[in-house]
């Protein structure tokens, strides 16, 4: 053995010889697998574009079948049941998600193409934390302060950045409540959804009270624009989130949406640097920046942005990219050809405008989708990737010279989802958490998520909270303005 | 590479100047950096690169014995194990260095002859430092004469605490010289110094004064080395050298007993500093038990069994 040789890590891929991903999958309704009567769809793992299985698509006679059998079991069984009694239901499902944890990492990675390091260490914890949470509610609604009547059935739309985790956000406080839900999941992503499903069963959950149906675009249209639907919850892109709220615009649903970001992250002089540049890396290149307030902008104060970059750059340097199963994996694949193209067109806007383009050398795998940890310097606010919400893992880095300057270029934006501040003195995060308009602002850390906290957006990045006390005014009655 | 080409008079010329600077250094924040820590601690180091790994920690191990109970008997069996960790294995790579106190160097030199392990010594009144400084240097040539090639020096984190940068600089500065040719490795005692702000600082203030090594504890104060505290460190020794392009090493001490530990130590080096550091030149683990754990499991990976702690000599 010599002297300076590499530490080269070896292959430490997690088996999957733990999931069990059938050929077909039909739609979970009233308790049970029905076939779809729609066409039904492939999905993919987006690390080998190998062909995971056949699920169904719902048309509109399918989502009629769940909205009823939601609205049978609400009226029968969830709706009158006391809180302490569904909340049994719910601290069984967490108990059962925690216990099922390195299965539903697998499954989630093989489909969605995140690493197993997250699924395992993020989106499992996080998803069973939530049922334990709102479980805690459900038998104590009436100390909320939104009463303890639920709206009856929950038609529900999720995104396939973290399938799962928000599968959880949406499920457990409507459950919590005393709702029933219509729950699809996205195309590109059903499988852990479909396992969920799985865990209802052997949770012994009343039929109908979560029925699940899969498919695209159309299938969300159905299900957000059944009659029979009291409350319509949407996380995803901004555009079919005014969609939805045209959709339901003149009648009685009421809405909540979740949509999308182009956070801030704010480091000044005094920061604590190499935590800062912890924080820039978490916060655009966790989840392959497939996250809905990724820190995409970082407003640099100017007297330290060169040293901050080459700290950067430095540290993306040893970022490791590759198969979504190795422990090891820090990166994962893009989860569509579709996100992959938009992502590639906006960075190829990015150049042409003329920001400066740089990626740490990083070889790709041939097959699968796939795009390297980039970052944009030079970049002006009137540049289309310091405005438009690009969902990859591409950085742009602006800067500033005062602290208004910071919170004016960070506020100049239709979205408002979340914001980061990296400052070593207390008095300045109080007053930039003031004056930074967004849900959420993270000091000296970045996108920490806690069931307890609530979580949501200003302008185009939606509307209502998810987690904590807040998060049950979405599903109570009191909870309505 | 020598460690004095750099100057930096400017900033220890006064009390002042060197406290505006080590207070000027960017700030360590806590949770950030523990959770850095955490993250490296949970690479999956498998296979041909254990295998790496096992063998590199091994040629890193300072080992050591720091007892009042210490004899010649002791000390010359532990330097035998420390040329031959493992009898029933000639591939098994040597350790760096054995680490006794002064009064042993001359015994343990004996054993070690020219086999290339080194003789560590600690002095300046280890582990409290609570001594006046020519007691520390008469320690420090002590040792050195007795045929020390390698010196660990505690500081005054009385001192340090009190905000007497200059004083535990002055300290450094002349047990350095007083070294002469043998390596010198400052002691912080991390777990005195409490927070990381302090950490950053005592490795500026030591690298600045001629420092060959920093090191976190005597392992007689509880926490010793931690993985957060060595993370610190190895920021502070690659910003050094970006800066004056000389190297430092590190050597986390203390607390570390198993071949998980080390390994987590190996990757947060290659992650932090860079493969450069990934050498006994550079880095080292003051431990004493971490050694069988690490043959153990060496064998393990050799032979695809476990033995028992029967079949590693204690020494």
């Amino acid at each position: 053995m010599t002297e300076h040789t590499g530490f080269e890590y070896a292959p430490a891929p997690e088996s999957r010889s733990i999931v069990d991903i059938k050929p077909s999958y039909g739609l979970f309704i009233n308790g049970d697998f029905v076939d779809g009567h729609g066409k039904s769809f492939k999905t993919i793992s987006p690390a080998t574009e190998e062909v995971l299985a056949e699920v169904a698509e719902a048309d509109a006679d399918d989502i009629d079948a769940a909205v009823r059998a939601a609205r049978r079991a609400y009226d029968r069984v969830w709706g009158r049941m006391p809180g302490k009694e569904r909340a049994k239901y719910l601290y069984r499902i967490a108990r059962i998600i925690q216990e099922r944890g390195r299965e539903i990492a697998v499954l989630e990675s093989i489909d969605n193409g995140k690493p197993i390091k997250e699924t395992r260490d993020v989106d499992v914890p996080i998803s069973a934390a939530h049922f334990f949470y709102y479980a805690g509610w459900a038998d104590k609604l009436e100390y909320s302060g939104y009463g303890t009547e639920p709206l009856g059935v929950a038609g529900q739309v999720i995104p396939w950045n973290f399938p799962l985790l928000m599968l959880a956000w949406k499920i457990a406080p409507a459950l919590a409540c005393g709702n029933t839900v219509v729950l699809k999941p996205a195309e590109t992503t059903p499988l852990t959804a479909l396992l969920f499903a799985e865990i209802c069963q052997q949770a012994d959950l009343p039929p109908g009270v979560v029925n699940i149906v899969t498919g695209a675009g159309a299938t969300g249209q159905a299900l957000v624009g059944h009659p029979d639907v009291d409350k319509v919850a949407f996380t995803g892109s901004t555009e079919v989130g005014k969609a939805i709220a045209r959709a339901v615009a003149g009648t009685d649903k009421k809405v909540t949406l979740e949509l999308g970001g182009k956070a801030a992250n704010v480091v000044f002089d005094d920061a604590p640097l190499d935590q800062a540049v912890e924080g820039i890396v978490n916060g655009i290149f966790f989840n392959q920046g497939h996250v809905c307030c990724a820190g995409s902008r970082l407003l640099v104060q100017e007297s330290i942005a060169d040293e901050l970059l080459a700290r950067l750059k430095r540290r993306m340097s040893t970022l490791r990219l590759g198969d979504p199963l190795d422990k090891n994996t820090d990166i994962g694949a893009i989860n569509s050809a579709e996100q992959l193209a938009k992502i590639k067109e906006l960075s190829a806007i990015g150049e042409a405008e003329g920001a400066g383009r740089w990626s740490p050398p990083c070889e790709l795998p041939a097959h699968g989708f796939w795009f390297p940890p980039t970052v944009f310097t030079g970049v002006s606010q009137a540049h289309r990737i310091a405005r438009e919400e690009i969902f990859g893992p591409v950085l742009s880095v602006l800067t500033f010279r005062t602290p208004s300057e910071a919170i004016e270029k960070a506020n100049n934006t239709p979205f408002g989802l979340s914001a980061g501040v990296w400052t070593e003195k207390g008095s300045r995060i109080l007053k930039m958490a003031n004056a930074l308009r967004a849900g959420v602002v993270w000091a000296n850390t970045f996108n920490k998520f806690d069931p307890t906290s609530p979580f949501g957006g200003y302008q185009e990045s939606g509307y209502g909270r998810e987690g904590g006390r807040q998060g049950l005014a979405a599903y109570l009655k009191g909870g309505q303005r | 590479m020598s460690t004095t080409a750099t100057d930096f008079s400017d900033i220890t010329r006064s009390e002042a100047s060197l406290r505006r600077f080590l207070h000027g250094l960017p700030g360590v924040d806590q949770v950030g950096a523990e959770a850095r820590a955490a993250s490296l601690g949970t690479r999956s180091i498998k296979t041909t690169s254990k295998q790496f790994a096992l063998d590199l920690a091994i040629r890193m191990v300072d080992l050591t014995t720091l007892e009042g109970q210490d004899t010649p008997g002791k000390v010359r069996a532990l330097a035998a194990k420390a040329m031959r960790p493992d009898p029933a294995d000639p591939t098994c790579p040597s350790v760096a260095a054995v680490c006794v106190y002064p009064d042993m160097v001359a015994t343990v030199k004996e054993v070690l002859g020219d086999s290339g392990v080194k003789v560590a010594a600690v002095a300046t009144a280890f582990p409290s430092g609570r001594a006046a400084l020519d007691v520390k240097l008469a320690d420090t040539r002590d040792a050195v004469e007795a045929g020390a090639d390698e010196i660990d020096m505690v500081i005054d984190r009385g001192a340090f605490l009190a905000g007497r940068y200059r004083q535990v600089y002055d300290e450094i500065v002349a047990v350095r010289e007083a070294c002469g040719d043998a390596h010198l490795k400052v002691i912080f005692e991390t777990g005195e110094l409490q927070t990381y702000d302090n950490v950053r600082r005592a490795s500026w203030l030591a690298m600045m004064a001629g420092a060959h090594f920093i090191k976190t504890s005597t392992g007689k104060v509880q926490p010793a080395a931690t993985l957060p505290v060595t993370l610190v460190m190895l920021e502070a020794v690659r910003d050094f050298r970006e800066q004056t392009g000389q190297m430092v090493g590190v050597k986390p001490a203390g607390g570390i007993r198993t071949s998980k530990d080390a390994i987590k130590y190996l990757v947060t080096v290659n992650e932090i500093t860079g493969p450069d550091w990934l050498t006994p030149e550079w880095f080292r683990f003051g431990a004493s038990s971490l050694l069988n754990e690490l043959l153990m499991q060496r064998t393990k990976m050799k032979t695809g069994r476990y033995s028992g702690p029967d079949y590693f000599t204690l020494d």
